[in-house]
């Protein structure tokens, strides 16, 4: 038997630790609890945001809100919300938290919402938003690439979209991504 | 006989074509209309992640369903109206995946696996055909005897020589 042959042989018995290894890796990838394997990369990074124009909700005083908004050099948060959407209300003491106290500009989308619904819980809640606009058809949700509700997008100074969180804004999010990213685009 | 004539109507339920398309949605134009269904049916509902546009429920399968065929009336090629969604919600919109090199893995994946089995088995096999197997040694003197012995003389117990 030549020396190569018994090298050979030995690299075999190193067969199954290496298959055990590449299992593990794609065992911690895809078990790990906090990949969400239904989440979606959005393709509106770094785009200029969609031309848009919106209403504001019938019956509220205020402007509406329209993609010449966001190019006013000011890093503003432009949050889809409903009444109908639970993770929303959860959401909504965040959004408050970062209009009042980190004093950042906030804009709302009023996406698919009867105007009377609306109204009344943003009066319940407090209303946070310097401007909404009122999406009745989802049109605007559409351009946006919006899936579902809620789902907030952070604006910078030029009028780029640079990141986008679908779903509710948790607290780790907030003080991990949020607030760090608002903070470096504002300087 | 009962029980028969409802299998068979249950049979016949789960035999209709299922689809979410509402009649108040459907192109006046059948030639449109056929282009859109076929297009609905490779789009995939962002809500419902499995589930084409064409039969999901969801509402927002719904809004796109009706937006395809506003690109379609307004003069879309199929082609523009899904680059038209690929801009709003990415690739994965769509059912078949673009050939682009983020998607060589996906396309070329497959085969490159086959080739590199096939390389194995051949490699091994030419490897066998370089070294056969080693012939078996010769019986010994000893080993000779002691086969003969044994088939000879059954009855002699073969344990301890005596």
């Amino acid at each position: 038997m030549t020396t190569g042959r018994v090298i050979g042989r030995r690299l075999a018995y190193l067969v199954p630790l290496a298959v055990f290894g590449i299992l593990a890796v794609y065992f911690a990838w895809g078990l790990n609890p906090d990949r969400d394997p239904r989440a979606l990369p959005s393709v509106m990074i770094d785009q200029p945001v969609p031309e848009f124009a919106l209403p504001p909700i019938t019956g509220m005083d205020g402007p509406g809100l329209s993609a010449a908004d966001l190019r006013t050099g000011e890093v503003t948060l432009v949050n889809f919300f409903a009444s109908w959407c639970v993770p929303c209300r959860l959401e909504h003491r965040v959004l408050i938290e970062l209009a009042t106290q980190d004093k950042v500009r906030l804009f709302g989308i009023n996406y698919k919402n009867k105007p009377e619904e609306a109204r009344a819980w943003l009066a319940e809640l407090g209303n946070p938003y310097a401007r909404i606009g009122a999406d009745m058809t989802g049109r605007v949700g559409i351009d946006w690439g919006v899936y579902g509700l809620p789902e907030t997008f952070i604006i910078d100074r030029s009028g780029r979209i640079r990141y986008r969180r679908a779903g509710q804004i948790d607290r780790q999010t907030l003080n991990e991504t949020i607030r760090p990213l608002i903070r470096e685009l504002s300087q | 006989m009962k029980a028969l004539s409802l299998a068979l109507g249950l049979l016949l339920i789960g035999l209709a074509p299922v689809w979410a398309v509402e009649p108040s949605e459907i192109l006046d134009d059948p030639i449109l209309e056929a282009r859109a269904r076929d297009l609905s049916r490779e789009l995939r509902c962002l809500v419902c992640q499995n589930q084409d546009i064409d039969s999901s429920n969801a509402d927002l399968a719904r809004d796109l369903r009706v937006l395809v065929r506003e690109r379609l009336v307004a003069g879309d090629s199929d082609d523009q109206a899904k680059a038209f969604l690929v801009a709003r919600y990415g690739d994965f919109v769509l059912f078949n995946p673009p050939m682009k090199p983020a998607t060589y893995v996906l396309w070329f994946g497959p085969a490159l696996m086959v080739l590199l089995g096939a390389g194995g088995i051949i490699a091994y096999l030419a490897r066998r055909r370089r070294n056969p197997a080693i012939p078996a040694a010769p019986l010994s003197a000893d080993e000779r005897q002691r086969l003969e012995r044994l088939l000879s003389d059954t009855d002699t117990p073969e344990s301890h020589p005596q």
